[in-house]
């Protein structure tokens, strides 16, 4: 009787595990939050909060303004000599490759910094020029308030963490931005190929 | 009651009260490694503490549906896989629902089913769920030492290499524990307290 009871006991606990963790890994597909993010985003793509943005030549926009275009958003710091030094670079080139469907106004990149007190216009415009920029199609900007770049790190989903160094390590991606202005990819940051061929085929479905 | 059974009622929401303390719980969650290797095994050491408590008509009625301690095993297996994904380590940390969760439930279901349990589980049982145990940490470490990405968004690469190594050491131990203990110690095949 005390076998039965406590094989069944067992059953029910190792049944409700199982959902339990069913539940939290998305079906046993993601184990990490960075996995996560990506199939929620895919599944349910977000709507942006219309935050403004300041450019690095003082303008204000925002995600509403670029509406009617992709979007290629990364987060960035610019004081950062690793991953982000590269992105930039990888921006640039990507500026260079797009450069047809930009001049169509149907593509532009944005690299939004997460460190707005130091990230400001002058220091965002010598950023781009480091990385190479070729003049159009590229905006840096910050957000203007803290709830600003809350709301917006919150909606993409970007952690950033301090490295002990004084600098950030954070969770870098090619957020991708369709035309209706909703959030629907998150791609690796060293896959610009794959973020371009996105937008490509979004183009010409 | 004696001043020693009173503490032993008494020491497990204490040190409950204290993970829970803010200073506290920041400086614990502040790398992976103390996060997972010091403030969860202390929150089931808490729960663990908190047997004495348990009402007498569910020590009676308990054992029934616990033969050997399995289900309880069982239990503290599955909750512990729970707080073992890196996505659960994230989320504690940025969703608060998540935290209260973890601070309910490794000391109420994992600390306490093993107080429970482990007195009632023979060395088979035992055997089995540290072996399961040597294999998880095994896997986890090796894992965490040779992903090159960071698996927890809040924790840095360094800090979840530490964290694999640590897991790997942990591991080994117990396996040496294990070794000793067939070579050299008191073995009751039938359970230590049979019911």
């Amino acid at each position: 009787m005390w076998v039965l009871r406590t094989l069944l006991a067992s059953l029910v606990i190792l049944v409700a595990g199982v959902a339990a963790l069913a539940v939290a890994t998305d079906g046993f597909r993601a184990f990490t939050s960075e996995t996560a993010r990506r199939i929620d985003v895919r599944e349910h793509p977000r709507a942006l909060p219309s935050t403004p943005l300041q450019t690095a030549d003082g303008q204000t926009i925002s995600f509403a303004e670029l509406r009617g275009r992709w979007v290629l958003v990364d987060f960035v710091y610019t004081r950062c000599r690793t991953y982000c030094s590269i992105q930039g670079t990888e921006f640039a080139q990507m500026q260079q490759r797009l450069a047809a469907p930009i001049a169509a106004d149907r593509v532009t990149l944005l690299s939004i910094s997460f460190d707005p007190t130091r990230d400001n216009p002058a220091q965002l415009a010598a950023y781009q020029r480091r990385s190479g920029d070729r003049g159009a199609g590229w905006i840096a900007a910050r957000p203007t308030s803290a709830s600003g770049l809350r709301a917006l790190m919150g909606v993409f989903g970007v952690t950033a963490i301090s490295d002990g160094l004084g600098g950030y390590v954070h969770n870098s991606a090619i957020a991708v931005v369709d035309p209706q202005g909703r959030l629907i990819a998150i791609i690796d940051w060293d896959k610009p190929a794959e973020a371009e061929r996105y937008v490509l085929r979004g183009e010409a479905p | 009651m004696t001043v020693s059974s009173r503490w032993q009622s008494w020491r497990g929401p204490a040190l409950w009260c204290v993970l829970v303390l803010p200073p506290v719980r920041g400086a614990l969650e502040s790398s992976i490694m103390l996060h997972m290797l010091v403030q969860i095994p202390l929150l089931a050491v808490a729960g663990w503490w908190l047997s004495p408590l348990l009402p007498k008509h569910l020590t009676d009625t308990l054992p029934a549906w616990n033969r050997s301690g399995i289900s309880g095993i069982v239990l503290v297996s599955v909750v512990a896989l729970f707080w073992m994904l890196p996505r659960s380590m994230d989320a504690a940390l940025e969703v608060p629902w998540v935290e209260v969760a973890k601070f309910a439930s490794v000391p109420l279901l994992m600390g306490l089913p093993l107080a429970i349990s482990w007195p009632s589980a023979g060395f088979v049982v035992r055997g089995v769920y540290l072996v399961e145990v040597v294999a998880t940490a095994f896997r986890m470490g090796w894992l965490y030492l040779i992903s090159p990405q960071r698996l927890c968004s809040n924790y840095l690469l360094g800090d979840q290499q530490g964290l694999g190594k640590a897991m790997l050491a942990i591991g080994a131990a117990i396996c040496l524990l294990l070794a000793w203990k067939l070579m050299w110690g008191h073995i009751d095949a039938d359970g230590v307290r049979r019911r």
